[in-house]
């Protein structure tokens, strides 16, 4: 590296070059962007969970200030635009397919949810389209709310020919052995538990701003999206019927999704459909309380655990029956994370040689559910590593011992899992060892005698987890019904000066890809940081691309701009060997610079770019001008971070509170490119999972109607929320990728809900308290603190 | 409609504006200054923070004809790329922000905080910012860079 920059290549903590703009106030979100003669757009949602429309009256809305059109579902219909899509399907057990039923963009007949679409206010103002939304008066025949997961198969049927409400029913591993294991087992333990229902809630809410340019007959759609080249196909294709190049789509600086800006969803197609008929930009941006009632929310399972030990303790069999509430409508991605996302995951960390599963994926009269942070990995990670704490308290061991025991050794790998996938590369045991000592967990019970002399009740509880990121070899996701490749792109274009432009198509919304993947080029290419650019988030610049979710943007993504860096660097030997006069085979590139072999001849890269932009004297009857490169990179497996977490809890028996006073982790994300940026994403999904487990909660009423569908109701995280935490890692490389990194994006929220949980009931075991549901509201935390003080006294 | 007048960001302006505009809808669709957000309807989440007479104030929650006579300071108003507030820095050194969104009410409220706070503690800082929401960090760093710039700024 020369001098002056070896602290910016790979490895470094650089600070993030995109901090400048939104530290100054200066980045670009699309609730910033106005368009000339821009409408505004208001939607008229449901306000009931599950009816018949009667009548749609918008007589008034149509005569009011400044409204230009009111739109409904019979408009849709009669323009013909489709809804949105789903974008993998699973088999039924018995061989049928997976039911999906027709989803339109403004409710036609029946409305399913509160706040679903039923009719669009385009206005000059949005304060005039909000008033005049107002005057919509929707004649309903109600029916039965379908309002909660355990009862949804016997409920009212939702969609017409869908018996049960069931979307699927999916089964993955050899269910005779597990049964076989089971019967065998010396001792069976069983657990059921709930994954709490949770809400996204990116900081930025969904916006959209259409623009039709009739003269080119094309559409330009700025949207809160994570992959806009996917926005594109879906509204393109299959919601429009457009040819995809007459729709450019622009996902500025995004707020944070979480993958809740995965999906395509109504209003933007709304926006763009509406832009073309009224020649005019049309423009949505949600308010929290749409974002609440209609952003794809997260989790919702039930499963049923079943697990068999041999004298040893050691795992022999496991059984999980999984009921996942998938909604009112499938979702692009709702059908795979409770499935190839969540029943691949089972084994964990562990050598479970029998392992079966059947997911039902269950309609209800609520909000679409579908893929957030973490995706089907932290449902799998919460039933195992609840069931892990169960099972050790039940055999009287300690947990960290029972995970250890039953941990796949650092030998065993490649690893082939009784659920489909084969894990590369791991070493459990030492991010185990490591977290435990970062904890003190040696020292605890003497925390917990310190606590008990306050009065307050101290726990710990572990957490040892698997994910699968780098989502994923497009053959694999084939023939498990997905219906999309999982590829990425990169195109690295070298400019006559040498400096680099790298167009991408992940999508940061907050995971400082401006900078890693800038360390990676630089790194490579022995440039400085400053001299590459990353660009993302514009179809009509980036070639192609899938975008980012799954903690793929590295692993996937990274890939292909190391791959096309590569490409640029051999195209460079070629030119610099002509130059030099020396054969292709002795020039080697290192440090910036092309050399020969047992010479003191170098060329530097500038000049190597140079050459190939001003080729006078040039190869060429060998090579093209221009030094310009693109990578598909399809990669060849999924990536397996692992890692422990370890929570410690301190409960006030008055109030039922619970206050996270420490945690620890150690996690195993392959190489780091920028551990600063890697912590910030660990910090982040812990947050996310402490909140799922203590504070936040989708509630819904027995009529549908959404209970926490404002800041005021559902209790996001706070700052006065939670501890600092301590991060460490431990590395073994990926195999299978150039780079060696796994993925960091999700891990904190996949590992940290059932540490959490598993410290609560740690901490309440003296009283004999066995289980606790998320979130540990400290009203359901004093109620068992007292119900077992009542039993005791019995 | 209100006429006012005030200083925006150091300027000295006039406008009339309707008696019910938001002074966080004055700031963005009137001024122009997008680096203010709105990010809720129920005056929780602090991405609309701002300073009015030196004082953080959620934009949201006061109408425009309030700050009639008033000094009005946007994030546009604190510092600019090539001179940064102490906060702005210590944010960008600590990796306090990563999506953003959170990041200009975030600051605005812990200049505010820091103006006044000596040596705060890190539990003081995390009950100081409860009205500000960030969804990306876990506030670890946040709480790290306003501990950072409050020593550089001598609170």
């Amino acid at each position: 590296m020369p001098e002056g920059i070896s602290n910016e290549g790979i490895g470094a903590s650089v600070r993030r070059k995109e901090d400048k703009k939104f530290i100054t106030g200066k980045g670009r979100y699309t609730d910033d962007i106005n368009r000339p003669g821009q409408l505004h757009a208001w939607f008229v949602r449901s306000d009931v969970a599950h009816a018949e429309i009667k009548k749609i009256d918008a007589s008034a809305a149509e005569k009011a200030d400044g409204v230009v059109a009111v739109y409904t579902g019979d408009d849709v219909a009669a323009d013909g635009i489709g809804g949105p899509i789903c974008g993998w399907v699973v088999p039924n057990r018995d061989g049928s397919a997976t039911h999906e039923p027709p989803h339109p963009i403004l409710a036609q007949g029946k409305v399913r949810y509160v706040g679903d679409h039923v009719v669009a206010v385009i206005a000059e103002t949005l304060e005039q389209a909000r008033a005049a939304a107002e005057m919509v008066s929707i004649t309903y025949n109600e029916l039965p709310a379908v309002a909660d997961l355990a009862d949804a198969a016997s409920g009212a049927e939702i969609h017409e020919g869908m018996a049960d409400n069931r979307y699927f029913d999916w089964e993955l591993g050899d269910e005779a052995a597990t049964e076989e294991a089971l019967k065998s087992a010396s001792k069976v333990i069983n657990l059921t538990v709930r994954n709490n229902r949770v809400i996204p809630n990116a900081m930025e809410p969904r916006a959209a701003v259409a623009e039709y340019d009739d003269v080119a007959d094309a559409y330009t759609l700025y949207t809160t999206s994570q992959n806009p080249h996917l926005t594109r196909l879906v509204i393109g294709a299959f919601m429009l019927s457009i040819p995809e190049s007459k729709l450019h789509v622009v996902a500025p600086d995004v707020g944070g999704g979480f993958g809740s800006k995965i999906y395509v969803y109504p209003e933007e197609a709304v926006c763009t459909w509406a832009s073309k008929k009224l020649r005019r930009p049309v423009k949505w941006t949600a308010d929290r309380t749409q974002a609440f009632l209609s952003d794809a929310h997260g989790r919702d399972h039930i499963n049923a655990i079943q697990v068999g030990l041999d004298d040893n303790n050691k795992i022999v069999g496991l059984r999980v029956d999984t009921l996942a509430n998938l909604g009112s409508y499938l979702s692009a991605f709702a059908v795979v994370t409770p499935t190839y996302l969540h029943g691949t995951l089972l084994s964990g960390c562990y050598d479970i040689p029998a392992i079966y599963t059947n997911v039902k994926g269950m309609a209800t009269t609520t909000a679409p559910v579908d893929a957030y942070r973490g995706a089907g990995r932290p449902e799998a990670t919460y039933l195992l590593e609840r069931m892990m704490d169960t099972a050790a308290r039940e055999v009287g061991m300690d947990p960290a011992e029972f995970r250890r025991i039953n941990f796949i050794p650092k030998d065993a790998f490649p690893y082939q899992t009784a659920v489909a996938l084969q894990y590369d590369i791991g070493d459990y045991e030492t991010c185990l060892d490591k977290a435990l000592e970062m904890i003190d967990y040696k020292g605890f019970e003497g925390r917990r005698d310190e606590a008990a002399k306050r009065g307050k009740y101290r726990g710990i509880g572990l957490s040892s987890y698997i994910e699968a990121c780098g989502i994923a070899p497009s053959a694999v996701v084939g023939a498990l019904g997905g219906r999309v490749g999982l590829y990425e792109t990169a195109t690295v274009r070298v400019d006559p000066t040498g400096t680099v432009n790298v167009f991408t198509g992940t999508h940061s919304h907050g995971q400082g890809h401006d900078t890693t993947f800038a360390q990676i080029v630089a790194d490579k290419l022995g440039i400085p940081i400053g001299n590459v650019e990353i660009i993302h988030g514009d179809t009509d610049r980036i070639p192609f691309g899938m975008g980012s979710y799954g903690s793929r943007s590295l692993a996937v993504g990274g890939t292909a701009i190391s791959k096309a860096v590569d490409k640029v660097i051999e195209k460079g030997k070629i030119i610099a060997a002509h130059l030099m006069e020396a054969a292709d085979a002795d020039v080697e590139f290192a440090e910036g610079k092309f050399t020969v072999a047992g010479t003191d001849n170098e060329k530097a890269f500038g000049e190597i770019a140079l050459a190939a932009y001003v080729p006078h004297n040039y190869p060429h009857d060998r090579l093209e001008p221009g030094l310009e490169e693109t990578s598909f990179y399809d990669p060849l497996n999924f990536t397996y971070p692992s890692g422990t977490h370890i929570a410690e809890v301190e409960i006030d028996p008055a109030t039922g509170v619970v206050d996270v006073v420490d945690w620890a982790c150690c996690d195993d994300f392959g190489n780091l490119i920028n551990p600063m940026i890697v912590e910030g994403q660990v910090h982040g999904g812990i947050a996310q999972g402490i909140g799922q487990a203590l504070l936040e909660n989708a509630h819904y009423d027995e009529n549908g109607q959404l209970l926490t569908a404002s800041y005021m109701d559902y209790c996001m995280p706070r700052a006065d929320d939670l501890p600092s935490f301590k991060v460490d890692y431990a590395v073994t490389a990926c195999t299978h990728n150039d780079l060696g990194v796994k993925g960091c994006g999700e891990a904190g929220a996949i590992a940290s809900p059932p540490a959490l949980i598993n410290a609560v009931i740690n901490a309440l075991s003296p009283l004999g308290v066995t289980d606790m549901s998320m979130p540990a509201s400290p009203q359901k935390v004093w109620q068992a603190i007292n119900q077992a003080q009542a039993k005791a006294a019995e | 409609m209100a006429n006012i007048n005030l200083k925006l960001n150091g300027q000295q302006i006039s406008a009339s504006v309707a008696d019910n505009l938001l002074l966080v809808d004055f700031i963005r669709e009137h001024q122009g200054l997008t680096g203010t957000h709105v990010g809720c309807d129920t005056s929780q989440c602090g991405t609309c923070v701002i300073h009015v007479d030196g004082m953080s104030v959620k934009s949201c929650t006061m109408l425009a004809a309030q700050v009639d006579g008033s000094e009005v300071t946007t994030i546009e108003g604190i510092g600019s790329s090539d001179n940064l507030h102490p906060m702005q820095e210590a944010f960008h050194e600590n990796h306090g922000l990563q999506c953003g969104f959170c990041t200009p009410g975030m600051i605005m409220s812990a200049i505010d905080y820091v103006s006044t706070a000596k040596n705060p503690s890190e539990e003081q800082i995390r009950d100081a910012l409860e009205g500000n929401i960030c969804r990306c960090t876990g506030y670890h760093n946040i709480v790290k860079s306003v501990q950072d710039a409050a020593q550089k700024m001598g609170g």
